[in-house]
């Protein structure tokens, strides 16, 4: 993992420093909320509705057990007693003091973490695919490349008052975990014909109020190059992104307006001013980033202990079958522990739990954990000799939940329990979908089913890349939940079909109900995921099973 | 004929902790809905938001909420303004723990 330098400590001591003294100068009045909003906001810290929010960013997913020890400590010291994690590989504490928050950021340096630029219109935490260095299908480790990218990124002067957020995913696999096509820049490490490693550089992706699926603007750029092209595409955006509107701020829009032609040639010419000031530091610095994250010492050990749990423990098999991805490594296993047990809020762990997961890594995880954009925690590195004593004290912490990719494992955003731009609550219609299909003991019977939730247009919770998608809006002082069908997160990214019209609170379950329904009964055998037979059926069935046949019928009239 | 104005309280976040408070009648703070000030008249309840929002010190983000005169207090019109009010919904962590 990458250690802080001295420049790094030193940085973001001075930042705390000057974050406690705006603090102070807001409490003592010499600072306006509108001076302090955008001096918190680059720090992390917001004000919802019932309080403030600490944003904390975990780089690319990444942290040890010391650090995930230090958000135990920070949730009981100063919040009340849990975290939340986030689809950008963040963690939320949801109830600060505006007093308070200055300690809390010393507290996460100690173990080399900030809030920095996790808000504002700035660069924010640069995510990558949560099983980096350790899947089997990776060509290369995103995480130095994501690192690289934080440093040069890091309150950069050019890029402190961008037209709006800019967000960065960095994949190192063709098989896409950190749907780099739903961003304002989406990086897929590549090799050439000749074998040279490089980018393929995806640009304009985004969700929110315009969904957009993110084009290819360089289909090789080489590993050299990458901090200037970077460099290239904001500036390029910084001086073409629409101040005048925020909803037309973001890349997407300019690069929807301009088109990707235009943009990649306003790109190349920027790129080749920019070039020649790179004079190989960059290079250096990745270089040595790359040391940082050599691979653990694996350990080559009989497995003789997983096969024997394998055949004799049916919980311990279900948790093996859903939760673990194949390792590069032989003999070892990636395991994924969802914070998603039935009626749970989805990405929240309790400081115990937190504590549980640390432990683990520790013991058994070559001291890594990640955060997966899917609100869930991984254990990158495990033996498979290990794993029945990790699913032991995990079902011990409620942490055993077999439901990775199921209907269960839901993204939910934070929505109106939390969020001030929320239009509807998230969270509850999670709970309920959730321990509806534990009643119904259907979940492994329907499969791998992603349902994604965002609480409002600004779709924190992916609902348009679910297969099924559901935003909560407000309808004339009501909570009222339109559904998607189709989305897509992956390498073969999609934007979901809205059904019809929305459904209240109250019906919206039982409408999910009906649309896997309507999958069982459609699908060709067991195979078949539900995002298959959607394709290969359409939207009619399901349209039909949510609305009725009259109402088809009265609309093609 | 001019529209019957929706009778408001005056509702912020606390600087210090966050959380929703409320004006009251002799313009101080409440966490407490039922001991807000219900302002009918909405000239008065625009010159109450001016003087309320120049109290930057002591609170962020003041607008005028509807609300339902009721027996025991105002109560919330919009879902927004009861989960406010209460709190959220998957934790007693917000007003709903605290004695009312």
């Amino acid at each position: 993992m990458y250690r802080y330098t001295d420049f790094d400590a030193a940085f973001v001591a001075e930042r705390n420093a000057q974050f406690r003294a705006q603090v102070e100068r807001r409490i003592d009045g010499s600072l306006t909320e509108d001076e302090f909003k955008p001096l918190r906001l680059m720090n992390g810290l917001y004000l919802q509705l019932h309080a403030y929010m600490l944003r904390v960013a975990i780089p690319y997913g990444t942290l040890n057990s010391a650090q995930m020890r230090q958000l135990a400590y920070i949730a009981e010291r100063w919040d009340k007693g849990y975290g939340h994690f986030t689809t950008r590989q963040n963690i939320q504490f949801n109830w600060p003091t505006l007093r308070d928050v200055p300690d809390m950021l010393d507290a996460l340096a100690e173990v080399q973490m900030h809030a920095i630029q996790t808000s504002g219109n700035t660069i924010r935490n640069v995510t990558a695919d949560h099983f980096a260095g350790a899947a089997a299908d990776e060509i290369a480790d995103p995480r130095p490349v994501a690192e690289l990218i934080r440093q040069w990124s890091t309150d950069h002067p050019e890029f402190q008052f961008l037209p709006r957020k800019f967000k960065i995913a960095v994949t190192g696999s063709p098989n896409d975990r950190a749907v780099t096509k739903a961003h304002d820049i989406g990086l897929r490490m590549v090799r050439n014909d000749v074998g040279e490693p490089g980018f393929e550089v995806i640009v304009g992706g985004g969700l929110g109020r315009t969904p957009m699926i993110g084009k290819v603007v360089r289909d090789f750029l080489p590993e050299a190059d990458l901090l200037p092209y970077l460099e290239a595409v904001v500036s390029v955006w910084n001086l073409l992104g629409r101040r005048d509107n925020k909803y037309k701020s973001r890349i997407k829009i300019t690069v929807h307006e301009h088109g990707i032609d235009d943009i990649r040639a306003r790109v190349e010419e920027r790129f080749a001013l920019l070039r020649p000031a790179f004079t190989g530091v960059d290079q250096q610095l990745y270089a040595q980033i790359k040391a940082d994250f050599a691979p653990p010492a694996f350990s080559d050990r009989d497995v003789a202990p997983f096969d024997q749990a394998y055949a004799n423990d049916p919980a311990f098999r279900s948790w093996a079958d859903t939760n673990l991805s194949a390792h590069r490594t032989p003999g070892h296993a990636i395991a994924q522990i969802s914070l998603k047990a039935h009626g749970a809020t989805p990405g929240d762990a309790t400081a115990d739990q937190m504590r549980v997961m640390a432990d683990l890594a520790a013991r058994y995880g070559y001291d890594e954990l990640r955060i997966s954009h899917e609100q869930n925690v991984v254990l990158p590195h495990v033996h498979k000799a290990d794993l029945p004593a990790i699913h032991a004290a995990l079902k011990a912490a409620n942490l055993a939940t077999a439901n990775i990719g199921k209907i269960s494992d839901i993204i939910a955003c934070p929505g109106m329990d939390y969020c001030a731009l929320a239009t509807a609550r998230s969270i509850p219609i999670a709970q309920e979908i959730a321990t509806r299909f534990d009643q119904l003991k259907l979940e492994h019977e329907v499969g791998d089913l992603k349902i994604k939730i965002s609480g409002c247009i600004n779709a924190c919770g992916h609902h348009h890349v679910g297969h099924i998608g559901i935003l909560g809006l407000d309808r004339a002082g009501v909570e009222n939940y339109q559904i998607t069908l189709g989305g897509d997160h992956t390498e073969t990214a999609a934007i979901g079909q809205r059904t019809g019209p929305g459904f209240s609170a109250d019906e919206i379950v039982p409408a999910i109900e009906r649309i896997v329904d309507t999958y069982l009964s459609e699908r060709e055998n067991a195979d078949e995921t539900f995002i298959n037979t959607f394709r290969r059926v359409g939207m009619t069935p399901f349209k039909t099973a949510l609305y009725g046949e009259s109402d088809k019928k009265q609309k093609a009239a | 004929m001019p529209a019957i104005f929706t009778p408001k309280v005056i509702t912020a976040n606390a600087l210090l902790e966050g959380d929703v408070v409320y004006l009251t009648q002799d313009d101080t703070w409440t966490r407490n809905l039922k001991d807000a000030d219900v302002l009918t008249d909405e000239a008065d309840a625009q010159i109450r938001l001016i003087d309320a929002s120049t109290r930057t010190s002591e609170v962020v983000g003041v607008y005028l909420a509807d609300v339902a005169p009721d027996a025991k207090g105002p109560k919330p019109t919009h879902f927004r303004e009861a989960f406010r009010m209460r709190g959220p919904s998957n934790y007693p962590h917000g007003k709903q723990s605290e004695a009312l």
